[in-house]
């Protein structure tokens, strides 16, 4: 397999790594929601952590974005 | 400028004054530099002008700055606590000059100066060497060489524990100058290949694709909604594990 082709299978199998980063925010705002929906008076709270958390959950799927412009420029 | 075909020549450097080598080292005026020198312009012109007045009941533009300031300065009490007053120019400083950058890169043709990661690693490097100085200086070296071990580890797990404390550390500037480089960068890319593709389908030969380059050109309209509340979300979060890791130097509470 020539090494044109094998970049772009490679490129596309990192961006894979993304899946991880998604289901990881969906998680932390469906508890964001969930304690919302218990106690409302702690929203602001709450809301400032779980964007801080979110940021932590996607920072790894974008670390696979990163793996996949390496492989792009290699 | 002309731009190239890929979504990711948007991220070119291009010399707009030639300047001399110093030592070596090639300083020319970049598209990069512009901008940061436009940044640092607008900041400094909204607050200066700003507070210029300085009446006790505000008007708009003073009180969008003392918004400004008053949010920074929750943020730094809230995390670093009374101690952390002392450094609360240097994160005013960080928080604005990113947000900055972050909102002159929204604007179209414009170039997106966070989005390289020399820039934010910086930026992350210079807080990172300030904390562990004003960790040194706080707890003393021997201090600050112990706080890796948390207190009660059995004996026999030292030599696991430390290494991986003192990894997780030196992490941190890493993840903070590659989390704001790849959120900008992958933002605007996304951008400009939806973007693209509202220019393909519409020098399409078909009515139907013609017409249905309004989809991508609403998507495009959204992701820019999504982009700025991206930039002030990474400013902020920047921000913010800045005066984390500047308590976790200031308080001892491993």
């Amino acid at each position: 397999m020539e090494a044109e082709a094998s970049k772009l299978i490679g490129m596309g199998l990192a961006t894979l790594g993304m899946i991880g980063a998604a289901i990881g925010c969906g998680i932390v705002f469906s508890g964001l929601i969930g304690a919302i929906a218990r106690n409302p008076s702690t929203e602001n709270k709450l809301t400032k952590y779980a964007f801080i958390g979110a940021a932590f959950a996607e920072f790894m799927g974008l670390l696979a974005f990163v793996v996949a412009i390496m492989i792009m420029n290699q | 400028m002309s731009q190239g075909h890929s979504p990711l020549s948007q991220f070119e450097i291009q010399t707009l004054v030639q300047m001399p080598k110093l030592a070596g080292y090639n300083i020319d005026f970049t598209n990069a530099s512009l901008f940061m020198v436009l940044a640092v312009v607008s900041v400094f012109s909204f607050l200066f002008f700003g507070m210029g007045k300085g009446a006790l009941v505000p008007g708009r533009w003073q009180s969008m700055a003392e918004l400004t300031y008053e949010f920074v300065a929750s943020t730094v009490r809230d995390t670093v606590g009374s101690a952390g007053r002392q450094y609360f120019p240097m994160v005013f400083s960080v928080f604005l000059f990113v947000l900055c950058l972050n909102l002159l890169g929204m604007i179209p043709f414009s170039f997106a100066v966070t989005s390289h990661i020399i820039v934010t690693f910086a930026l992350a490097a210079f807080i990172f060497i300030g904390v562990t100085l004003v960790a040194i200086f706080k707890q003393g070296l021997g201090g600050f060489v112990a706080h890796f071990l948390p207190s009660g580890t059995p004996w026999w797990m030292v030599w696991l524990i430390y290494p991986i404390e003192v990894i997780s550390y030196m992490a941190r500037p890493c993840s903070l100058a590659i989390r704001l480089a790849a959120n900008m960068m992958a933002g605007h890319t996304m951008m400009k290949v939806v973007a693209g593709f509202v220019v393909s389908m519409l020098a399409a030969e078909s009515v139907f694709v013609q017409a249905g380059s309004v989809v991508p050109f609403v998507f495009t309209v959204l992701m820019t909604a999504f982009e700025f509340m991206v930039a002030f979300i990474q400013a902020y979060i920047f921000t913010i594990l800045s005066c984390v890791y500047l308590s976790e130097a200031l308080h001892e509470s491993h």
